[in-house]
């Protein structure tokens, strides 16, 4: 059952690399990338329950986490071209 | 001082559920890292009643079930829409003004739109105007109809 | 019997969010903007994750592990939106113009 829904992982994941290959806009890329994460994460997790190791879920944890921090970033590079810019003149820190 | 409290409390939970271990010397690590976490969210200046709304877990348990509800029929008109899709998509942009009087109803209001599937919250201009993008006509409907505003206004004034 | 029939029940989760995940996906590819792909995504990261992850903790008896999955569910119930909406306004301020359905000649 497990190997089903990795199996159904993989597909989904080599879809969303045929968006992030395709775009066209930086931002489809991006929403690609963490598609792409969101899966990773459930993959770990399917893989130890697959395994019957379910240490991995820690990891899924610490990646569901890291694939957050990553997007926001890069997403807010790609608006404001600079990772400390405030989004409005007054100071106030946006995402 | 309450908050800096409760955050310590939680993280240090937290720390106790996700390690497993329960050695003297391996919790009191744990405190001390929880303790110096909510050190430096104190100078972040992020604990306040918006930092960890607490308040909203176990009062809100009623709205969050409805929001679960809502989320389950949204996800099966989003699939029905990308199955027939082009036919079944028309997506439209437009503006609704909320009805919450402070910034953490806004946030919970925004972001209850955005995780149902088919509305997503683009903007938020500072008089509390949101700029919604939908993807089928019935995911319009349903935030147009306002039976989210109301719901997230009576969480936030029992809270 | 019991232990049957919750194998069963775990069973048809794992697929449904199975499925749920490969439909959202589908609609990742299939959209024709960024405005409307946010929203395939936003099925995988809510009721796909939340499918799998619920027949997941039917298969384990260890309460740490289910804190764990029930957690994870959390995380993305938090960061997905937020996400979302990062892009989203990124996009707008990008210049990017969400698609209408007036648009479609313009698509192949």
């Amino acid at each position: 059952m497990f190997a089903a829904a990795a199996a159904a992982l993989l597909v989904a994941m080599a879809m969303a690399l045929v968006r992030a290959v395709a775009g066209p806009t930086v931002y489809d890329r991006i929403l690609a990338v963490n598609a792409i994460g969101t899966k990773t994460l459930l993959m770990i997790a399917v893989v130890g329950f697959l395994t019957r190791r379910p240490e991995f879920l820690d990891i899924a944890l610490v990646y569901a986490l890291i694939n957050f921090i990553g997007t926001v970033a890069v997403t807010k590079f790609v608006k404001h071209r600079h990772l400390g810019h405030p989004a409005n003149l007054n100071g106030e820190g946006e995402l | 001082m309450r908050h800096a409290l409760s955050l310590f409390l939680i993280l240090f939970g937290l720390w106790l559920i996700m390690s497993g271990h329960y050695l003297g010397w391996l919790v009191a690590l744990g405190a001390a890292s929880a303790a110096l976490t909510v050190w430096i969210a104190r100078r972040l200046e992020a604990i306040d009643h918006e930092g960890h709304p607490l308040h909203l877990a176990w009062r809100g348990m009623p709205y969050w079930g409805w929001l679960l509800v809502e989320i389950v029929k949204s996800n099966i008109d989003v699939a029905r829409a990308i199955l027939s899709s082009p036919a079944a998509i028309d997506p439209s942009v437009f503006k609704i003004k909320a009805g919450q009087r402070d910034e953490l109803g806004w946030a919970v209001h925004a972001n209850s739109i955005t995780l149902t599937p088919g509305t997503v919250t683009m903007a938020i201009d500072a008089d509390g105007t949101f700029t919604v993008h939908a993807l089928t006509r019935a995911s319009r409907q349903g935030v147009e109809s306002g039976e989210m505003d109301r719901r997230v206004s009576r969480l936030m004034g029992e809270a | 019997m019991i232990a049957g029939l919750l194998d069963m029940a775990s069973w048809g989760l794992v697929l449904a969010g199975s499925l749920v995940i490969l439909v959202g996906t589908l609609g990742l590819l299939r959209l024709p903007d960024l405005f409307t792909r946010l929203h395939g995504t936003g099925m995988t990261d809510t009721m796909g994750a939340g499918l799998l992850v619920l027949g997941m903790l039917l298969q384990t008896t260890d309460w740490l592990i289910a804190v764990k999955l029930v957690l994870i569910l959390v995380f993305l119930a938090i960061t997905s939106p937020t996400t979302s909406h990062a892009l989203a306004s990124a996009a707008l301020y990008g210049g990017l113009t969400p698609w209408r359905l007036s648009d479609r000649k313009d698509e192949p």
